[in-house]
């Protein structure tokens, strides 16, 4: 099985501050994975490398066999962790400028999943709720038809009912080569999501592995590790 | 068919619980076609490559079988389907006997409660 995402040594500083250090991992096709750590550990650095937003001080990144540039963003869809949405724009305008910016964007399927969340296609951006707009937003990213979904914090900030609905959409646009990657805290919802799972503490890898595994060897679910992991 | 996953065991092997119950309890007919992973996946709330897996363990232990091209399978197998339905009473049974253990009731006791039980039940 080739890879989607390579890391080669990677070191990243913001200044004096070291967010990743000497990071090397590679991540399968076809695999759902979660971004896992506590606050300040380099999960949304790790993700912004990956879709070439930040350039690391160190070391090589391939995403789906590109360094991250023109070639890699057409089969990388990334969702920031936080919400980038014009406010003067209404949703129907917002789906218009996505389809013409982007080759692989679906937008009948964006307007499929509107309806199942009860979005209304004309309601202005200014007048919605946080959690609301974060789900545009996520409808944004997994209508793009591509290779690799990185989501940093997809689910925060909605009820656990479109939670649900969310982490059944990530199910069924699962196809066999493409990858998503979640970085979350809400780990026990996610779980049974998720097959292969990546703890960072402190810019560094600390665990890795496939998610049955590693309930099988130690016993526990992730989401108890994690809390052992990184007691406070 | 209800999907709980508890927190101690690696979730291929609790899919394939839930599997065996709706098997033996005919929920799941012998013979009867099953949906597509995926679908089955997203019903069950996990990933396809989990479900996947608890399937391929369950055509492995012959409870469910794939012809190619039309799909998979639950065996018509009668006598295997009988014996996993002892399998999971004899395990429940050892669980409950445990338990019974622990509040100091033996075997004896238990039977003569079960029996108990039942005539207050009518």
């Amino acid at each position: 099985m080739d890879s989607i995402l390579d890391f080669k040594n990677i070191t990243k500083k913001y200044g004096k501050k070291t967010a990743l250090d000497d990071i090397t991992l590679s991540i399968p096709r076809g695999s759902i994975v979660g971004l896992l750590g506590p606050n300040g550990s380099g999960k949304t650095t790790l993700l912004k490398l990956a879709t070439g937003l930040l350039q690391p001080t160190r070391g090589e990144v391939l995403a789906c066999g590109f360094k991250p540039g023109a070639e890699s963003k057409d089969l990388v869809a990334y969702q920031s962790d936080k919400v980038y949405l014009n406010d003067w724009m209404n949703v129907n305008d917002l789906m218009n400028m996505l389809n013409d910016f982007y080759t692989n964007f679906n937008k009948p399927k964006a307007l499929d999943m509107l309806k199942s969340l009860n979005i209304n296609p004309n309601d202005k951006l200014k007048e919605m709720s946080k959690g609301t707009k974060e789900k545009v937003q996520l409808i944004t990213t997994m209508c793009r038809d591509v290779e690799l979904y990185l989501l940093d914090e997809p689910i925060g900030g909605v009820d656990p009912a479109a939670r649900d609905y969310i982490l059944n959409t990530i199910i069924s646009n699962y196809q066999e080569n493409a990858t998503v990657i979640i970085s979350t805290h809400l780990i026990a919802d996610v779980e049974p999501v998720l097959n292969h799972i990546l703890f960072l503490k402190e810019g560094r890898i600390v665990r890795q592995g496939d998610v049955d595994d590693v309930r099988e060897e130690t016993g526990k679910s992730i989401d108890a590790l994690f809390r052992e992991e990184f007691r406070c | 068919m209800e999907y709980q996953f508890s927190n101690d065991k690696p979730i291929y092997l609790q899919l394939m619980d839930v599997f065996k119950v709706a098997i033996v309890s005919g929920e799941l007919p012998k013979g009867e076609r099953l949906e597509s992973v995926r679908d089955l996946a997203i019903v069950a709330k996990v990933n396809p490559n989990t479900m996947q897996k608890a399937l391929s363990e369950l055509e492995r232990i012959g409870l469910v079988r794939t012809e190619r091209t039309s799909g998979r399978f639950i065996t018509d197998d009668e006598e295997l389907i009988l014996s996993m339905k002892n399998e999971i009473a004899e395990k429940e049974i050892s669980v409950f006997l445990e338990k019974m253990k622990a509040i100091g009731i033996s075997k004896e006791n238990v039977i003569k409660l079960i029996s108990d039980y039942n005539s207050d039940a009518k």
